[in-house]
């Protein structure tokens, strides 16, 4: 990749900071229009009733009220929620915008409510009556799927939303051949994402022009408009969508909600602007929640820890309702299931549950971190059971470098790794073996002193087409402007990823001009190209591929103008300084801005060479990209509180090539503390009757500044083959490598006193009822 | 019911009539126009509303727009000229820029009117300090690492400043 | 989360106050600062036609010795608690309580009276009162009367404050030699109020535990003080083995508090820890000088930093 300036590599500063670290850039709620006009919902209170009849009379005469709808008002007028996710034999399980017949769990929105004030609206909805016959809620998963419980959709006997199966590899001699079984059940609990900006919408419709608006608060521009356009029967060329700031999405904007769909449909009735924010409580209840599984697992096991197969049953929750890729998401699980260890072997089973709870879907990691977590917590148990140290036996099923590109039996190729390197960088920067020792003396002073690994390695890049249901590419478009400045409208919709910086530095590059000369366009979907949006670590390795190639487009063409006019050969000019020059002749030269100019002037274009410079590029990568990396964690317990503190943190990571490490040790350490929120605080509690307990940041914890120690972060590059930028991901990495390191050095920290596993969130009183129990023996519990 | 409220938002006075139960963050957002300052959790636990009040930081989901009246607020968009310092940016400011203190820019206002404040009663904290002092905002992108490096730039920088 | 409508009216004077409060009964809430009342009426929880708004009292903020006692207006915020440097040499405890409440931003807005007098179950000041024998002073169309703190306190957010009544004045008597004090607190990982926070108080003498008290936020409904510790420890050589014996007592008559972050049985095993810590903490400053608020408990750090009474004194100056 030629990188003559050598922008790409470097920690710069990001373009998108100066307008937020003075707070003059503008999300959804930041938006106003003249006229602008407010939306409340009403919301059920019941996990799961009869609807009996829904009166918005009263809040329809309220002050300042001009629109009350129920949901039989807009019943095959606003078409339901999409679920792009297909499973062979699945159940339906369509959400409608508003609930009409039945509601399905608390916070499903029965009514809606616009006005002109937006206090005088939140009073209205006070007014709205509802009648609801209760029905007995079901929360329990495994309840749900159990024979005789009450079902949520009556036209179905059943809660099972499906099964599905992926096996490869000979399963029954692996566990013939296997010296050991291992078995556990692992818990991967319910979470909710907690974006710190909720989710809001703003729509506004121009009758005359017929052209609908809508600002959202989204990772998937294009696709909700597409979406939307559905939804209300719309042309879709009449729909523009566009996303302001985004404060955080961690695939939980990654969707296409209600409320999307009515701010838009309401303000083509009204013909005036109108304006939904969420409310933390809404955002708790009603945008998607991440995780919940329960997985069986069994490790066929030779006794030098060699592994021969996996068995895994798992069941997942998935809530009332479909949203946009719920059923898929445990399937991923399955896809990742072996790690990064050969392991030749493996089987899952899922059982898709319903439940009157809110949906699950796609939240940082979206099935691979529980596959990492079922994987590596595996690979601690089979260390325990033959009572080997937990690197050799990781140590022992890696796959060679050279093995690569590696299959594994549940038919995903990964591109390219090391894993024996970043482990052993991992071990001795951590001074593992040190580790042990001073472990050791701990115990002796009755201190519980925890060490945790994780090697992992994830699926990123979403991309070919062929495994993702909207289309696995992404686009970008490339316009150099007659003045020599660059735009990049990409396709990919950041939510603070910081791709007007790391794009501009892809710019910089190819075109051999400064960052600041590029600008990077997203998130509007009249201004770019298609594309399919930012989530699955895929924004720089697909979205940024894309305006790589349609950089390279552009710099082709103008390499050809250059040529003619410098009468030289297109392919020996070089780009750098903005300027054109002739490789190793730097005196023979013409300016960027030159050539750009003359592209336009259109006075001495080469034959056939069109004006303009402008290229667009759809790119569709050949495979995934497996990032991986190798974390390393310390812990101490308080032995009468169970208070479980984080005492060190490193991390050894590997996305392949780096285009801003700035950025790239940003998201790694926001990964890493949000699994440390997974693993000791964060939990979604649903009570017998459906009420979210946990509603609130009052009762919902997620890390603060307090609760980190200081992370070391290092990294290897083993560059992608399937992109020229040879990236592969790191948004979710840290995510995904933190929960079982952490949790591995909990329990490890009890693992003398016989504790072989801790359900997630490994909260205090948990571990305090271990100690308990172990105490008095304070020996192993027999297995 | 309404009543007259009068208060001075970064250096410039403001009189409205206001309805008593007006949040002050949504007077700041909706009746001022400083949407610099945001909701976040509404129960006065994520810090992405706070302001400056009468020199002081708190959380103005959790005030009466009545009940600031005749303060004087310093909200985000009103901090690089509070620095005197020709309307750049104040060290803080430049904190969170240098060392990437910030992804998605939601807590960001909070956070830096937050480690202002801190080091105004602190000018040299310990990363402990500072990790405490920031116990009442939340983010959700960074991991804080880089938001406490940030804060140990804008210490330094302002020693430096001050022994120039 | 937006609250109801509701009437706002601002007394000159808290002879006003209380004669609006007697005028509006039920249908007035009083508020200070407003971070126990707000949160309440933005959920709707609460919806009083009348928002009585003494937080402009000045006269209200004060923190002050007079005869043997340190007076504290309702109106002092946490952080003037926190960083007074009256408070922190003469009844450090208290100070130490106050930097446990919240955040920085809670501290710098809510205030003492408020959270007495919204009694939420889990909230630090009341173990600090009970241990510290405060006393609450209630304003009244009627006049002033005194309650003693182990009276304040009656059920879950319920208090000895009849109505027409305002809490104006907290009474601390000041704080003898050979005194040690701590407070220990197992925070709730979300809020940061405490699962259970322990207050103690130890006067030394001649070798012995002369008066223990040990109040208790967090454990059940109300804050209540624990009887069977003092009585352990009172009259007793100091050890940690009496220390630990005498935790082993801490449970209250009713039974413990039990929600998802704890369980009654946990919050009971953890008020035994958090006493037996809070006594060790208490007894080591007694034994180590009257001006041992150092070495607090971990989080409390950043708190003792502020320069003593910067904010508190300058305010403080210009109110006397």
């Amino acid at each position: 990749m030629a990188a003559p300036t050598g922008y790409i590599g470097r920690p710069l500063k990001r373009k998108e900071d100066p307008r937020l670290i003075q707070g003059i850039g503008h999300y959804v709620d930041d938006l106003r229009l003249p006229e602008m006009h407010h939306v409340v919902f009403v919301r059920s209170p019941h996990a799961h009733a009869r609807i009996r009849s829904v009166d918005v009379s009263k809040a329809r005469s309220a002050p300042g009220v001009v629109l009350a709808l129920t949901g039989k008002d807009v019943k095959g007028v606003v078409g339901p929620i999409p679920c792009a996710a297909v499973i062979p034999d699945m159940k339906q399980a369509t959400r409608p915008v508003l609930a009409v017949d039945k509601v399905r769990f608390v916070g499903e929105a029965v009514a809606m409510i616009v006005g002109t004030d937006r206090y005088a609206v939140r009073d209205a909805a006070d007014l709205v009556e509802v009648e609801y016959d209760p029905l007995t809620a079901v929360v329990n998963p495994e309840k749900a799927i159990a024979n005789g419980s009450p079902v949520l959709f009556e036209q179905y006997k059943d809660n099972i939303a499906y099964r599905w199966e992926l096996e490869g590899g000979d399963l029954k001699k692996a566990f013939a051949e296997a010296d050991k079984i291992v078995k556990e059940r692992l818990i991967n609990q319910r979470l909710i994402p907690v974006a710190m900006e909720p989710r809001g919408v703003l729509a506004n419709y121009q009758p005359g022009e017929k052209q609908l608006t809508v600002w959202s608060s989204t990772q998937i521009p294009h696709l909700l408009r597409t979406q939307i356009a559905a939804m209300l029967g719309a042309p879709e060329h009449s729909v523009h969508v566009i996303t302001p700031e985004v404060g955080g999405g961690f695939g939980s904007k990654l969707n296409v909600y209600p409320e999307e769909a009515l701010v838009a449909y309401a303000a083509m009735q009204l013909g005036k602007p109108v304006k939904w924010i969420e409310t933390r409580r809404e955002n708790f209840q009603t945008t998607i929640h991440g995780r919940d599984q329960i997985d069986d697992i069994e490790v066929a096991v030779k006794k030098d820890g060699t592994i021969l197969g996996l068995r895994v049953k798992v069941i997942a929750d998935l809530g009332a309702y479909y949203q946009l890729l719920t059923p898929l998401i445990p399937t991923l699980t399955g896809l990742m299931m072996c790690g990064c260890y050969k392991i030749p072997a493996a089987r899952m089973e899922i059982i898709g549950a319903l439940t009157n709870k809110m949906s699950t879907d796609a939240y940082r990691g979206a099935g691979r971190p529980e596959a990492t977590y079922l994987i590596e917590r595996a690979l601690d148990l089979v260390a325990a059971e033959l009572q080997l140290d937990p690197a050799a036996v990781r140590r022992k099923n890696f796959p060679q470098p050279s093995e690569f590109p590696y299959a594994t039996p549940t038919g995903v190729i990964y591109d390219s790794a090391d894993y024996q390197t970043c482990l052993d960088i991992a071990l001795k920067k951590s001074d593992y073996k040190k580790l042990r020792q001073e472990q050791a003396a701990a115990r002796k002073q009755g201190r519980l002193m925890g060490i945790g690994l994780s090697t992992y390695v994830e699926i990123c890049a979403m991309g070919p087409s062929s495994a993702m249901p909207a289309g696995g590419w992404e686009s970008a478009t490339v316009r150099v402007e007659p003045t020599g400045m660059v735009n990049i409208f990409t396709g990919s919709s950041p939510h603070g990823q910081g791709q007007e910086t790391s794009f501009a530095q892809i710019g910089a590059d190819v075109l051999g001009v400064e960052p600041d000369d590029v600008l990077v366009t997203h998130g509007d979907t009249t201004a770019v190209p298609y594309g399919i949006g930012t989530f699955g670590s895929r924004a720089t390795a697909v979205g940024g591929t894309a305006a790589y190639k349609a950089l390279v487009k552009v710099r082709d063409k103008l390499a050809q103008i250059a040529g003619f006019l410098m009468k030289e050969e297109p392919e020996k000019l070089v780009f750098a300084g903005k300027k054109i020059f002739v490789k190793g002749n730097t005196k023979k030269s013409m300016t960027f801005g030159e050539a750009v100019g003359a592209a336009y002037s259109a006075k001495s274009l080469p034959p056939g060479v069109e004006p303009g410079v402008e290229a667009t590029t759809f790119f569709e990568p050949t495979n995934f990209t497996f990032p991986f990396g190798a974390h390393v964690c310390v812990v101490e317990i308080d032995p009468e509180t169970g208070d479980v503190k984080l005492k060190k943190y490193l991390a050894v990571d590997d996305c392949g090539n780096v285009i801003n490490p700035l950025l790239v040790d940003g998201q790694v350490h926001g990964g890493i503390v949000q699994s440390v929120g997974q693993v000791l605080f964060e939990e979604a509690v649903y009570d017998e009757q459906g009420q979210l307990i946990t509603g609130e940041l009052m009762d919902y914890a997620i890390p603060r500044a307090a609760d980190m120690p200081w992370m070391e972060t290092d990294r290897t590059v083993t560059p992608s083959p399937v992109n020229p930028l040879g990236v592969k991901g790191v948004g979710e990495a840290g995510t995904i490598g933190a929960a079982p390191a952490l949790c591995n050095a909990v329990v490890d920290a009890l693992s003398h006193l016989g504790v072989r596993n801790i359900d997630l969130p490994v909260k205090r009183e948990r571990i305090w009822r271990l100690l308990q129990k172990s105490a008095p023996t304070a020996s192993r519990r027999a297995r | 019911m309404a009543v007259e409220i009068q208060v001075r938002v970064n250096g410039k006075a403001y009189q409205h009539s206001v309805e008593p139960r007006l949040l002050l963050v949504h007077y700041l957002r909706d009746v001022v126009g400083l949407t610099g300052t945001h909701v976040g959790c509404e129960t006065s636990l994520c810090g992405a509303c706070t302001v400056v009040m009468d020199g002081k930081t708190v959380k103005s989901c959790t005030v009466l727009a009545v009940q600031a009246s005749g303060s004087e607020l310093t909200t985000i968009e009103g901090l690089a000229a509070q620095n005197g310092n020709g309307g750049g940016l104040h060290p803080v400011q430049e904190g969170f820029w240098e060392k990437h203190g910030l992804q998605c820019g939601y807590c960001t206002p909070g956070m830096i009117l937050s480690s202002v404040q801190l080091l105004k009663d602190n000018p040299n904290p310990s990363e402990a300090e500072i990790r405490h002092a920031l116990a009442g905002n939340l983010c959700r992108c960074t991991g804080y690492q880089h938001i406490v490096e940030a804060v140990q730039y804008a210490s330094k920088k302002t020693k430096a400043r001050k022994t120039r | 989360m937006i609250p109801a409508p509701f009437e706002y009216v601002v007394p000159k004077t808290l002879e006003d106050a209380v004669r609006l409060l007697e005028r509006h009964g039920d249908e007035a809430k009083v508020l200070a600062g407003g971070h126990s009342l707000l949160p309440l009426m933005k959920l709707r929880l609460a919806q009083p036609r009348y928002v009585i708004d003494i937080g402009r009292l000045r006269s209200l903020s004060y923190i002050r010795e007079e005869s043997g006692k340190i007076a504290i207006g309702a109106l002092t915020t946490h952080a003037e608690i926190e960083s007074s440097a009256l408070i922190r040499s003469k009844c450090p405890l208290l100070a130490e309580t106050a930097a446990e409440i919240g955040d920085v931003q809670v501290r710098n807005r809510g205030t003492i009276g408020g959270s007495l007098a919204h009694a939420d179950p889990a909230a630090d000041y009341p173990a600090a009162i009970l241990a510290l024998d405060a006393e609450i002073v209630a304003a009244s169309a009627a006049g002033a009367r005194t309650i003693a703190a182990r009276d304040f306190f009656v059920d879950m957010l319920t208090t000895a404050l009849r109505p027409g009544e305002v809490l104006s004045q907290v009474r601390i008597p000041v704080q003898p030699p050979r005194i040690g004090t701590a407070y220990c607190k197992l925070h709730q990982p979300a809020s940061g109020f405490a699962i259970v926070g322990i207050a103690v108080r130890l006067a030394l003498g001649d070798g012995k535990i002369e008066d223990a008290r040990v109040g208790v936020t967090g454990l059940g409904p109300k804050a209540f003080r624990l009887d069977a510790v003092e009585t352990a420890l009172r009259g007793k050589k100091p050890s940690s083995a009496l220390f630990a014996e005498a935790a082993r007592q801490a449970e209250g008559e009713t039974e413990p508090l039990s929600d998802i972050h704890a369980s009654a049985e946990y919050r009971a095993e953890m008020a035994k820890v958090f006493t037996r810590r809070a006594l060790e903490k208490a007894f080591s400053r007694a034994t180590s000088g009257p001006a041992s608020s150092k070495g607090k408990s971990s989080g409390a750090g950043a708190a003792k930093k502020p320069p003593a009474g910067k904010s508190g004194k300058k305010a403080k100056g210009k109110r006397k």
